[in-house]
């Protein structure tokens, strides 16, 4: 009994950086642009925020520097594809790159480095339930956040004025322009606003996760965050729910190497990643489904007034 | 009375071509001014300024006697200028009602705007479900839509562009009803068209543009086809010469075929029956949206899902035969899409030739370089293309020029069964002529022709027999000489005697087409 409240708080503890990344992830894409540099963002934030961790000692200012570090790249990475038409998919990969370059250069120093264990936040009466709390309510409050973040997105795409329109610019950029939104700063908006969740995710991992700095450390949660918004077709509840299901199988697969399965590690390394497409894929496989929830305009440049 | 929207010598010059050149019109209050034009006169350069969309070179606009400088489509609206666009620019996945809101400033909520959108349905005649998904409504709701979006904004005129080629003619009808009491209202109306016929029909004033330049502004009412048309083109269409058909053998026999959708946004064919005969031209009339592309694409071989003896090219099935093995049996297709399908947009014509002519095509698969362009260049003298030359890519082309082209890539194989879809679509008058032309030249020497069309009258002035399509079933054929416009447009909503109920099965482009009725 106490050893399943442990393996699920490991796993929300474990999905919860998957998910704020493929959150920032979906709002960027909701947009219609994608942001393949998220593994990038990701690592540069991971560092930034271990540094501003070990340095100031304050989980605050960690997670403000992750996401804003993160914020910072997708900016650049917006400004050159947004209004000077690089191409995103090349764009992205190159920030990629640089992120993976750059965070293990900068990061040399703090490989010798540790933070503290993180203990959770005990939330009052709720934590001290028998067994529901220490499953789910004596996390980081970081955790807590995640969800709130995906019940807000959810709100706001289907419920408020504002998403309506991120979800119009999505589906026709051309005909958003023609009803005069401004569609260029909006998408930029939702590409630094992805960037700074995916920057907090790179920083939870550093920071709460692991707690230390490793070169090459967010090991394609990037790239997995990115597919986790596809599969999960742009729907905030299905991307916490493929989050969580990444995070689940993670600890299973050590607990499984653990207990000494017979079987190679690198199999047992791989079975979230695979499991998470796989079940996603099944999950959405309809194309009605794809095609009603897809922005139309993913990945297109868009010229306005031509 | 001050006039509405004047506009003073507005010019607009583009690296190859000046769209506007002084060009001037003055529109009243309560006004149904139409702009007569061929495609390339300047039409859309002239309402896209007017809109904000394009700023002139020179010119002066003067709104309700102010000059004004209308910078972007936002200033536009905030004037009170509202405008419907040819190509919807709705969102596919939104509802009817959110469409409506975003056209709309934030003050008001979604409740709101679905009540005013029934108000005003109500008020001017126009059926809208607020709460039904755009990609659910037929091509006359989804215009409606747009109707609605711009008369909730309240506008002092608005612009509609060529809003009647996707109408059947009694939704045509119903169109200009709403028009007319919205300029009774105050409301002035500049109405874009080719279409000879509407505007005299219902404009009050007419300026005829030709080339970019005012070549006359008149009174439609009191002009006749032929005087508009000088004006429009600076001459009369040739007519075309017609000879009694010699009818052959079938070429193409189409047999109960049933094709369910391939999703939502399609339509369901059922039990579709289609002859075509050697030396005749048959049309398929028919609002488009009702299953001419999924027909199309059984046809033509992209959708290979027929079931097996449904459809037979010279009494041989090919029902699920690629394009290739129908096209070495003689079928040639011309498709609707003239970029992306009819031709590869950043290719060479030249290299665009290969697509379906590939006598070029040595030993080995090698290609006979010289050869290609040489039939390129053919092509463009024996069809009078407008390119650079047999190197110039095909996205570089005009529409017409494109299609004229590609048109003539297919004539020109000498093909027993030619399926054209929308063969002058954005083709100027002059060149839809020769096109025209070319078909009726090919049916006379043999061929079966198969042509799809949203244009009734150029159904009318080509086919020997016509057929319509409605919510992915097939009428009757008719005799083209015994039919009319009005028996066909009751046709193109689906209302063909033995017509069954609507299907159950294909809940998309439905009884919309009934209420246009």
């Amino acid at each position: 009994m106490n050893e399943l409240a442990v393996i699920i708080a490991s796993t929300l503890n474990a999905g919860t950086a998957l998910a704020l990344a493929a959150l920032g992830l979906l709002i960027n894409e909701r947009s219609g642009i994608v942001n393949l540099g998220a593994e990038g963002m990701m690592l540069v934030a991971a560092i930034a925020g271990f540094a501003t961790g070990v340095q100031t000692g304050s989980d605050s200012l960690a997670f403000v520097a992750g996401a804003a570090t993160g914020a910072f790249m997708a900016l650049c990475f917006g400004v050159m594809v947004i209004w000077l038409n690089t191409n995103q998919y090349a764009t992205g990969l190159a920030l990629s790159l640089f992120g993976t370059g750059f965070s293990a250069f900068v990061g040399v120093k703090y490989t010798q480095e540790k933070l503290s264990e993180r203990h959770g936040f005990k939330l009052p009466v709720l934590g001290d339930l028998p067994f529901v709390g220490p499953a789910f309510f004596r996390q980081h409050p970081m955790v807590y956040i995640a969800v709130a973040l995906a019940v807000a997105l959810g709100w706001f795409l289907y419920r408020s004025r504002r998403g309506l329109v991120l979800r119009a610019i999505g589906e026709s950029p051309e005909s958003a322009h023609a009803l005069g939104y401004p569609v260029r700063r909006i998408r930029l908006l939702a590409v630094v606003t992805g960037g700074a969740l995916c920057g907090l995710a790179g920083a939870y991992l550093s920071v709460v996760y692991t707690p230390l700095w490793v070169e090459g450390m967010v090991a394609g949660r990037g790239w997995i965050a990115l597919a986790l918004t596809t599969f999960a077709t742009w729907r905030p509840a299905r991307v916490l729910f493929g989050a969580y299901l990444f995070g689940g199988v993670t600890m299973l697969q050590f607990f499984l190497q653990g207990e000494g399965v017979q079987i190679a590690s690198q199999w047992l390394t791989m079975l979230p990643y695979v499991a998470t497409i796989v079940v996603l894929v099944l999950m959405s496989r309809k194309p009605e489904f794809i095609r009603i929830n897809m922005p139309a305009s993913l990945g297109k440049p868009f010229f306005p007034g031509s | 009375m001050t006039s509405r929207l004047t506009l003073k010598g507005i010019t607009k010059r583009y690296p190859a071509v000046i769209a506007n050149d002084g060009v001037s019109l003055e529109v009243a209050p309560g006004e149904i001014h139409a702009v007569l034009g061929e495609n390339g006169a300047g039409k859309s350069t002239l309402m896209k300024v007017i809109y904000g969309a394009v700023r002139p070179d020179e010119g002066e606009i003067l709104w309700n006697g102010q000059p004004v400088s209308v910078r972007n489509p936002h200033e536009a609206r905030a004037l009170g200028i509202a405008m419907v666009f040819q190509h919807f620019s709705l969102f596919d996945t939104l509802t009817a009602a959110e469409n409506v809101w975003l056209g709309l400033d934030t003050s008001t909520t979604l409740a709101a705007v679905t009540q005013r959108i029934r108000a005003v349905a109500g008020e001017y005649g126009l059926d809208v479900d607020p709460l039904r998904p755009v990609h659910s409504l037929s091509v006359g709701e989804r215009q409606r839509v747009e109707i609605v979006r711009a008369l909730l904004t309240k506008p002092q005129l608005l612009i509609l562009d060529e809003p009647t080629s996707v109408l059947t003619p009694q939704a045509v009808q119903k169109l200009f009803d709403t028009l007319r009491t919205l300029a009774a209202a105050g409301c002035s109306i500049l109405y874009i068209s080719h279409k000879l016929d509407e505007i005299r029909a219902l404009c009050h004033k007419c300026t005829v543009l030709r080339g970019g330049r005012v070549t006359g502004e008149v009174d439609p009412r009191t002009e006749t086809n032929a005087s508009l048309s000088r004006r429009m083109i600076g001459a009369e269409p040739a007519r075309l010469e017609r000879h009694q058909p010699t009818l052959g053998d079938v070429a193409l026999k189409v047999t109960g075929l049933r094709l369910p959708r391939l999703d939502q946004f399609g339509v369901t064919l059922e039990d579709i029956d289609l002859d075509v005969r050697a030396g005749e031209v048959v049309g398929i009339a028919g609002v488009s949206g009702n299953g001419q592309p999924e027909l199309m694409a059984a046809i033509s071989g992209e959708d290979t899902r027929a079931p097996a003896g449904s459809i037979a090219l010279f009494g041989a099935d090919i029902a699920a035969a690629s394009p290739g093995v129908r096209r070495r049996a003689g079928l040639h297709f011309v498709p609707e899409e003239r970029l992306g399908r009819g031709a590869v947009p950043t290719l060479s014509l030249a290299q665009n030739t290969l697509l379906t002519r590939t006598a070029s095509i040595g030993r080995l698969g090698l290609l006979r370089l010289s050869a290609v362009v040489q039939l390129a260049a053919y092509l463009i003298r024996k069809y009078r293309v407008k390119a650079k030359g047999p190197d110039a890519a095909a996205k570089s082309l005009s529409g017409g020029n494109l299609q004229k082209f590609i048109m003539g890539r297919e004539l020109d194989a000498n093909p027993r069964l030619l399926v054209v879809s929308q063969p002058t679509w954005g083709v100027d008058v002059g060149a839809a002529a020769d096109i025209r032309g070319e078909i009726l030249r090919l049916r006379d020497e043999g061929a079966a022709i198969l042509v799809v069309s949203e244009e009734l009258d150029e159904l009318f002035e080509i086919t020997d027999r016509l057929v319509v399509m409605a919510r992915g079933r097939m009428s009757p054929g008719v005799n083209t000489s015994l039919a009319t416009v009005e028996q066909v447009g009751i046709w193109m909503s689906g209302l063909w005697p033995g017509a069954g109920p609507p299907p159950v099965a294909a809940p998309t482009i439905e009884h919309a087409e009934h209420a246009d009725v």
